[in-house]
């Protein structure tokens, strides 16, 4: 089945199976970042931005993307090193394999929320598990992060 | 996982409606439930170029597009007013915020779940069902309907003027819930929903007038009252066992949920 859609701006056209998840499609054009951490689109590894919103891109059919624009942590390479620069100072992460979809999240709640409070932060971010830590060093690196980022627009 | 033969964007409710009376044929919402079966469709149909992503709102009622997410619901600013914010509460402990990006509002209602917090919350209030073929239905009465080859096009909310809450017992945050309530206290009578019991939920109306004149009692004459309710209607019910809750477990909880979420509405006055 034909498609045509941006991923990270990049324009493809193409042939794909029309049961394609829209994860195994991105892995296929060599998006790693993106990964299945559960069956049942509960654990938030596999988030991508369909049209700037975070989405479950295990459970998004490829073609319900045809015509739109996709984002994965390939695409924000600059601002993914920047949040994972505080959350490695933190010490937040022990194996690090629920990154790429926390920090998609993560990038994705900057945009949406201004000021969170800590319970806005957790609630943003709740489907994104991490089964090696308690999320502390997470939440401190996001307050910490949202803090630099806002001093850094406030200078401007 | 979703498998079928082929993925086809309807152009038109009509031509959804015909493909959608094979039996190998099926309307994908958001795909949150259709992903967990194993089984081979024919045809996935998908419904979302047909306009069905708005939040109406008129001066007496929200018109909700089937393809509208439960994250749209969830930030909506009329519908929230209108709901004393029982919609976004019902619906931001599902999962997570890609999770509710992902899932729509139509194909939360047409599976009619036994957990379904959408369910509960919606069907306290004066809440219609438009369906392609079958006309507009009360969403309670669609609930109870046998599964059928028909589309959900609209959810239509009545603004019949309501005070209302909505609260769900989960043993762990996002996961299924326990137990569901709603209640509202309505023009036309004072409902409660009950649902995850764990089939889906069920409306209940104040038949016996226990709530009756409610916000006018002494803070004394109404915990009575509502202590009676409470007790009144989680005996209106049936309850199971599963892997998350006994079914004693269960009524108890629904006499809890209903105590104290009949409690916030009066003492919100």
């Amino acid at each position: 089945m034909e498609i045509k859609l941006w991923i990270n701006g990049r324009l493809i056209k193409d042939n794909a199976e029309p049961d394609m998840p829209m994860l195994e499609y991105l892995r296929s054009k060599g998006c790693y970042s993106v990964k299945r951490g559960c069956e049942t689109s509960n654990c938030g590894l596999c988030t991508v931005w369909l049209e700037g919103k975070p989405i479950l891109s295990c459970t998004l059919p490829l073609m319900r993307a045809d015509g739109k624009h996709i984002t994965t942590l390939e695409g924000l390479q600059s601002e993914a090193e920047e949040f994972g620069a505080f959350l490695a100072d933190e010490g937040a992460e022990q194996c690090g394999f629920c990154n790429s979809g926390f920090i998609m999240n993560v990038l994705a709640m900057k945009r949406e929320l201004s000021d969170p409070t800590e319970d806005e932060i957790k609630e943003y971010l709740s489907g994104n598990l991490c089964r090696c830590t308690g999320y502390v060093g997470q939440l401190r690196a996001i307050k910490k992060y949202l803090k630099s980022v806002k001093g850094e627009a406030g200078n401007e | 996982m979703l498998r079928c033969n082929e993925y086809i964007f309807a152009e038109s409710l009509d031509e959804a409606y015909r493909l959608n009376q094979k039996k190998s044929a099926v309307i994908v919402g958001g795909n949150g439930w259709l992903k967990l079966g194993s089984r081979q469709w024919g045809s996935v149909i998908d419904i979302s170029r047909l306009g069905l992503d708005k939040i109406t709102e008129t001066d007496d009622a929200f018109t909700i597009g089937a393809m509208v997410t439960l994250r749209d619901i969830e930030k909506h600013g009329g519908l929230n007013a209108y709901t004393d914010g029982a919609v976004r509460e019902a619906v931001r402990h599902i999962v997570g915020t890609q999770f509710r990006n992902t899932v729509t509002v139509g194909g939360s209602i047409f599976g009619r779940f036994g957990f379904s917090d959408m369910l509960t919350v919606f069907m306290v209030m004066d809440s219609f069902i438009e369906l392609y073929n079958g006309g507009v239905i009360p969403l309670h009465e669609f609930s109870e309907m046998p599964y059928d080859n028909d589309i959900l096009v609209n959810m239509i909310v009545k603004k019949t003027p309501l005070k209302m809450a909505y609260s769900a017992f989960r043993n762990q945050q996002t996961d299924f819930p326990v137990l569901t309530f709603a209640h509202a206290f309505r023009e036309d009578g004072a409902f409660s929903a009950v649902g995850a019991r764990p089939s889906r939920a069920e409306l209940r109306r104040d038949e016996e007038d226990i709530l009756k004149d409610i916000f006018s009692l002494s803070p004394e004459d109404a915990e009575e009252a509502i202590n009676a309710y409470a007790l009144w209607l989680s005996s209106q019910y049936t309850y199971e066992s599963n892997l998350r809750a006994g079914a004693d477990y269960r009524r108890h909880i629904a006499e809890v949920l209903a105590r104290r979420t009949v409690k916030a509405i009066v003492d919100r006055g």
